[in-house]
């Protein structure tokens, strides 16, 4: 089994147990960068995928939690080298594969193949690179694969069928289907012809499909979790993290409903 | 994505670039250039590239784009000949006027020529970017001439700092909103841009203002700006009966200082950029990106950047709001790296000297950010004596007036040298 198949699996085994399959999301070191093993091992006992997200200075696809928490983690000293050390003094114990969610230049700075290399030491078995379009993803995609590991490919409400066909199909351990045209953390409600959306994605692509951008209460997660395998939440947990409040009863409540 | 180029790849790209075969189909400039893009805005720049092909050199566009520049922005710009400023320096030095351009800087150039484009794709609204605010006057007056309605995205710093051209940029009909994010100047005016784009790639069309960003928009806006060394050019040979030994423009994004040199790669001229040195030689003291920078991708395109080891962007400092910007435009990156241009900085005191003794020979009030230019001029011309040096006389300093105001003039009286 390659390791980006680890992320297809979880998700799979979650819908196999009538589960939509949930994949929270946090800020690496935020609030607190001490805190961040610990809540990351609470997070992937209701998670069956964590992904991590790494700060960066030039969030642009990001509103204004995901901003927030990435120049606060910034001040406070996180950066990839130090999350990867973090994550491999408690490799064993974290229950979820994990996804880094990265900009483009953090990674370039880290270099590719050393980049694959601590990944895959550290149970992290698949990238997303919101500033890295399909078109100038080779260099990357060539290194994460020499390790078993995936570049996991967005779609987009505006994507035409023909690139969803390809991007679909290039994609590894999932698809992330964005739900809404904008940034993360909007607070405007899923689109109304979201079914349809996700059905195509899902119809087109081999991969089980998770949705996110807008997903913040557990009715959301009904909503997606009929057209979808996996629903995506960042920012509404990242809130719930920053009230100094308990993430893993905020994502147990998102499946409870 | 490795900028480390061997002598034959920089004589090949040296001479793709003069033959205008760059930006590559990839939007690459050498290995600099390229589109990083959220996945939302691909179909968006797909649409503006197609855009671009069909109308851009295209003959009814072209036409109605040069009767603008004639007819409205004031083109062409006068070639002037600096006698004092010339005596004082043991050179002869000319200046290409572009603070006589509709409101007072070459950013009208790419404005006017975008914002004709946006109307020509069927544009519902435009959204713009600005740093010292002359990017941002230049897309509220052109978006007014043509009729769509426009915002303009400014950090909070910048502000404050071009209190007179937020006013302006309002009465001219834009809205102005205040980016409060990340270093709340220039870099997060076009963070805050790209997210209002992402939101609706359909109906909004992006005027940037600089040649930076992803593919399109450096070929684009060089395109656009690169009247300004064409009639530099004529000008000198019908003026001076030669060409300059010496070229300087100063670089933020670098837009007048590509639309100054890119006609002028061929000759043989020395070409200097001139980026912001602040107040030192530190990271985070100043703008000198190409001096002091390293590759890396910023808002869109692989060009160099002001970053950490970490890959973090880093905030910058100059007196000047038009180069505070950590990164730089790409092709300003390849012709760094094929050693056909130079680019060095002048220090915050370097450059308001320079404006005052400007201010004082010639009668000439220029902006902060051109100011660099000067400084960088005069240290050469110490070094070059008797030889002929234009300078890119970017803009006007009159929205420099709260700045400026903090440091007293020295009225030294340069008459009679």
């Amino acid at each position: 089994m390659q390791a980006h198949e680890k992320i297809t699996a979880a998700i799979k085994s979650a819908n196999d147990a009538g589960q939509t399959a949930l994949v929270p999301f946090i800020t690496a070191g935020y609030p607190e960068p001490k805190d961040f093993i610990n809540t990351l091992r609470e997070i992937a006992q209701i998670g069956d995928v964590v992904e991590i997200g790494i700060p960066f200075s030039d969030p642009m696809a990001d509103g204004m939690t995901i901003q927030r928490s990435s120049f606060e983690a910034l001040k406070k000293g996180v950066s990839l080298k130090w999350i990867f050390d973090e994550l491999a003094g408690a490799r064993g114990t974290i229950d979820a594969p994990l996804v880094m969610m990265s900009y483009l230049n953090p990674l370039l700075a880290f270099g590719f193949d050393a980049l694959a290399e601590r990944a895959l030491a550290c149970g992290v078995y698949a990238f997303i690179v919101p500033d890295l379009p399909y078109e100038e993803s080779a260099d990357l995609r060539a290194a994460l694969k020499a390790r078993g590991l995936g570049l996991i490919q967005l779609v987009t409400p505006a994507t035409p069928d023909e690139r969803l066909r390809v991007l679909c199909s290039e994609s590894r351990g999932f698809v992330y289907a964005v739900t809404i045209t904008g940034i993360t953390g909007g607070d405007a409600g899923l689109p109304a012809d979201l079914a349809t959306y996700l059905d195509k994605v899902a119809d087109i692509s081999s991969l089980p499909v998770c949705a996110g951008f807008g997903i913040r209460a557990a009715g959301d997660v009904g909503s997606v979790g009929a057209h979808a395998a996996g629903a995506i939440v960042g920012s509404a947990l990242v809130e719930v993290l920053e009230k100094g409040e308990s993430g893993a009863e905020f994502l147990a409540g998102l499946r409870s409903a | 994505m490795s900028s480390i180029l061997q002598a034959s790849e920089r004589q090949a790209l040296l001479e793709a670039s003069i033959r205008g075969e760059l930006p590559d189909e990839h939007g690459r400039f050498g290995p600099f250039g390229g589109r990083y893009i959220p996945e939302t805005l691909v179909p968006a720049f797909e649409r503006l590239d197609a855009g671009i092909k069909a109308h851009l050199h295209e003959d009814s566009f072209q036409a109605e784009f040069r009767r603008e520049l004639r007819e409205w922005v004031g083109r062409p710009t006068a070639l002037s000949f600096a006698p004092r400023l010339s005596e004082r320096w043991g050179a002869k030095v000319w200046l290409k006027r572009e603070d006589l351009a509709h409101t007072g800087a070459h950013k009208i150039n790419n404005a006017i020529g975008q914002a004709l484009l946006a109307k020509r794709l069927g544009a519902k609204r435009v959204i713009a970017e600005t740093g010292a605010g002359q990017h941002g006057v230049a897309s509220a007056a052109a978006c007014a001439r043509v009729g769509l309605p426009c915002s303009v995205y400014m950090g909070a710093v910048d502000i404050v700092r071009q209190a007179p051209n937020v006013d302006r940029m309002r009465r001219l009909g834009a809205e102005v909103v205040a980016v409060e994010t990340g270093d709340k100047t220039l870099r997060a005016a076009i963070d805050e841009a790209l997210r209002a784009w992402v939101s609706d790639p359909n109906g909004i069309y992006y005027i940037l203002g600089s040649a930076v960003g992803a593919h399109p928009y450096p070929y684009l806006v060089r395109e656009l700006q690169s009247v300004i060394g064409q009639e530099a050019r004529q000008q000198m040979l019908d003026q001076a009966g030669c060409l300059p030994d010496a070229a300087f423009a100063c670089v933020g994004g670098g837009s007048n200082a590509i639309g100054l040199f890119y006609p002028l790669l061929g000759d043989d001229i020395e070409l200097i950029g001139v980026e912001a040195g602040g107040i030192g030689d530190g990271l985070g003291e100043n703008a000198a990106t190409l001096a002091t920078g390293t590759p890396g991708v910023l808002q869109g395109t692989y060009t160099i950047i002001l970053q950490d080891d970490d890959g973090q962007v880093q905030e910058t400092q100059s007196i000047s709001a038009g180069l505070d910007y950590s990164g730089v435009g790409p092709e300003h990156a390849l012709l760094q790296a094929i050693g056909r241009v130079s680019y060095i900085s002048a220090s915050d005191n370097d450059a308001l000297d320079a404006l005052g003794e400007l201010c004082e020979t010639e009668g000439i009030l220029t902006a902060l950010e051109t100011s660099h230019a000067y400084a960088a001029a005069r240290e050469w011309a110490k070094s070059n004596p008797g030889k002929k040096i234009l300078i890119g006389n970017s803009g006007r300093g009159d929205k420099d007036m709260p700045t400026l105001t903090k440091f007293p003039a020295k009225v030294r009286h340069y008459a009679g040298a």
